[in-house]
């Protein structure tokens, strides 16, 4: 769309500016001016430069849950998107039945993020819980407290459960802001249905997927509360991803200057990893 | 072209069960009583009971939790929604000084871990004389909802031609009036679907509500976190609170389904 050049409509968004600037800037600030510093108590503090930011790059702790981190967020981003768009395909395209499916697939995206941990920790266990007795009635031995195979497992399993439902939304959407007359024309072109979703519903669904892909990767790399509730990071640390070590690091040991760089490089992670995303996603676009 | 169509139908329906499954253990836990819950495992309740969900309704600590939450929650979507239109109207329409990078810089605040503010958050809203109340939460959650909404708002707006702006214009209308009368009806789509993001993310949300509050606009899903260290864990109260969780954001869908079926359509999708 062709805009219009008009300096007076800072008035027009200078409302977000302020607001998000008050939850945004000042607490940025405040985390900056700490991750120089070393703090003892209130009144006693000293600078001590970007000594943190150099031990937070070095430290093994930070980079083991980093190195989790991208794992997760790869595996849940190469499983929920094609998923997602499956699922969307196999919607019924209108009527009761399209209610019914939208209502019942929005329910695990409703629920607090420490119900749905808790869920599936009572949902995956052996004795009482169904999936856990199910499996292990299939002959595995499972048992997501003990085994870091079985935990990893049951959190990316809790991830896709309750995040797919997402992208399938989205993706539905924007299958339907589809104009009929071009299933129409690909019919009269006897085009098969992979070229249909080839090149007319994949590149329509792009939009939303940009959406799509950018919430999934922000939210699953910011993950803390579900993993927390179910595993507690464990066993051992195997479940423990940056934002836990994080508020360990903040909350628990009162590290704030260290917690503070950390913050700082966490950001600056996924500000430029979405960065990426959404110029490699939306740059086809820049030639037109 | 039949069998195509049945085979999409399985495909969903198995989909949806498979979906509904740990929902089921859940609503099956809350109606058992918790020794049931803990000796063995039925596949329904053996001695049914709504002793759980009295428990809730009954004691101030439980409930007053649900009114805490719909309350902050409503605040949050009433603030992301008023400030969040013009702006997107003003991105979508106008060129400005600045414009790109505003955008990009609202939208990092949604990519900012909430774990980085929790300190900082409680510092300031304590600072203000903000703390323990809705408002403080309210305006928390801003920090990540007015960008989303602000991003799909604007590509609502831009799906809807110029030329009703100008129109609108021609015959008299003042902006505000235009605004209101003329605009907002036309894109109540991308309003409901806004709606139900900014919505779903601050109920869900946990970190910053908990951090930020202790007694008066203590939140559901802390109040649920809090009993669980208490005496042992009543694992039949915690699953009714739970089936409660889901409820208020039933009743949103059911008023933003067709929205969101045809929500983007509008958009530049």
């Amino acid at each position: 769309m062709r805009k219009v050049p008009n300096n007076r409509a800072w008035w027009l968004v200078l409302p977000v500016f302020i607001l998000v600037a008050f939850s945004a800037l000042i607490p940025l600030m405040t985390v900056v001016n700490y991750s120089v510093q070393d703090i003892f108590g209130p009144n006693s503090a000293y600078f001590v430069g970007t000594d943190w930011f150099r031990e937070v790059l070095r430290n093994d702790a930070l980079q083991a849950s980093l190195g989790r981190q991208v794992i997760f967020s790869s595996a849940v981003l190469l499983i929920e998107i094609p998923l997602g768009i499956g699922i969307a395909l196999m919607m019924p395209t209108g009527g009761r039945r399209a209610s019914l499916c939208l209502i019942l697939l929005a329910i695990p995206l409703l629920i607090p993020w420490n119900v749905v941990g808790t869920i599936w920790q009572i949902f995956g266990r052996g004795d009482i819980g169904l999936f856990g007795w199910a499996v292990n009635a299939m002959g595995v031995n499972y048992n997501y407290t003990a085994n870091t195979l079985d935990a990893w497992l049951t959190v990316l399993l809790m991830d896709v459960w309750h995040w797919t439902p997402l992208v399938a939304l989205l993706c539905y959407s924007g299958l339907r802001a589809i104009p009929e007359a071009f299933y129409q024309a690909a019919e009269i072109d006897r085009a098969s249905r992979w070229a249909v979703f080839r090149y007319i519903q994949l590149p329509r669904l792009k939009n939303v997927l940009v959406i799509a892909v950018l919430l999934r990767f922000m939210d699953s790399f910011m993950i803390y509360t579900e993993p927390f509730v179910l595993t507690g990071g464990g066993p051992g640390s195997s479940t423990t991803f940056l934002s836990q070590t994080l508020t360990t690091m903040a909350v628990g040991q009162f590290d704030i200057g260290r917690a503070a760089a950390f913050s700082l490089v966490y950001f600056l992670i996924v500000l430029l990893v979405s960065w990426l995303f959404f110029t490699a996603i939306t740059y086809p676009d820049r030639d037109k | 072209m039949k069998s195509h169509h049945r085979r999409k139908g399985f495909g969903i329906s198995l989909y949806i069960v498979l979906l509904m499954l740990p929902i089921y253990w859940l609503l099956n836990m809350s109606f058992k009583t918790n020794q049931e819950i803990l000796s063995s495992l039925t596949f329904w309740p053996q001695n049914f009971t709504l002793h759980n969900y009295q428990v809730i309704f009954t004691d101030p600590s439980w409930y007053s939790g649900y009114i805490n939450s719909t309350i902050y929650v409503s605040i949050n979507v009433v603030i992301t929604l008023l400030v969040a239109l013009p702006a997107a109207y003003a991105f979508s329409r106008y060129k400005f000084v600045g414009d790109k990078h505003l955008f990009f810089w609202l939208l990092s605040n949604r990519m900012a871990p909430p774990a980085v503010f929790l300190l900082p958050f409680f510092q300031l809203y304590s600072s203000i004389g903000l703390f323990d109340t809705h408002i403080a939460v309210a305006l928390a959650h801003c920090l990540f909802n007015v960008p989303l909404a602000v991003w799909i708002l604007e590509g609502f707006i831009s799906g809807v031609p110029r030329e009703y702006d100008e129109m609108a214009y021609i015959d008299g209308y003042s902006f505000p009036r235009f605004f209101i009368k003329i605009f907002i009806p036309m894109i109540r789509s991308g309003i409901g679907v806004t709606a139900f993001f900014a919505f779903m993310f601050s109920w869900v949300e946990l970190l910053l509500a908990r951090t930020l509050t202790s007694v008066d606009a203590q939140p559901i899903s802390a109040i649920m976190t809090r009993t669980v260290g208490a005496s042992g864990i009543d694992w039949g109260v915690l699953a009714a609170a739970g089936v409660l969780t889901i409820i208020p954001g039933l009743l949103v869908v059911w008023f933003v389904r067709n929205h969101v079926a045809t929500g983007f359509a509008l958009g530049r999708v």
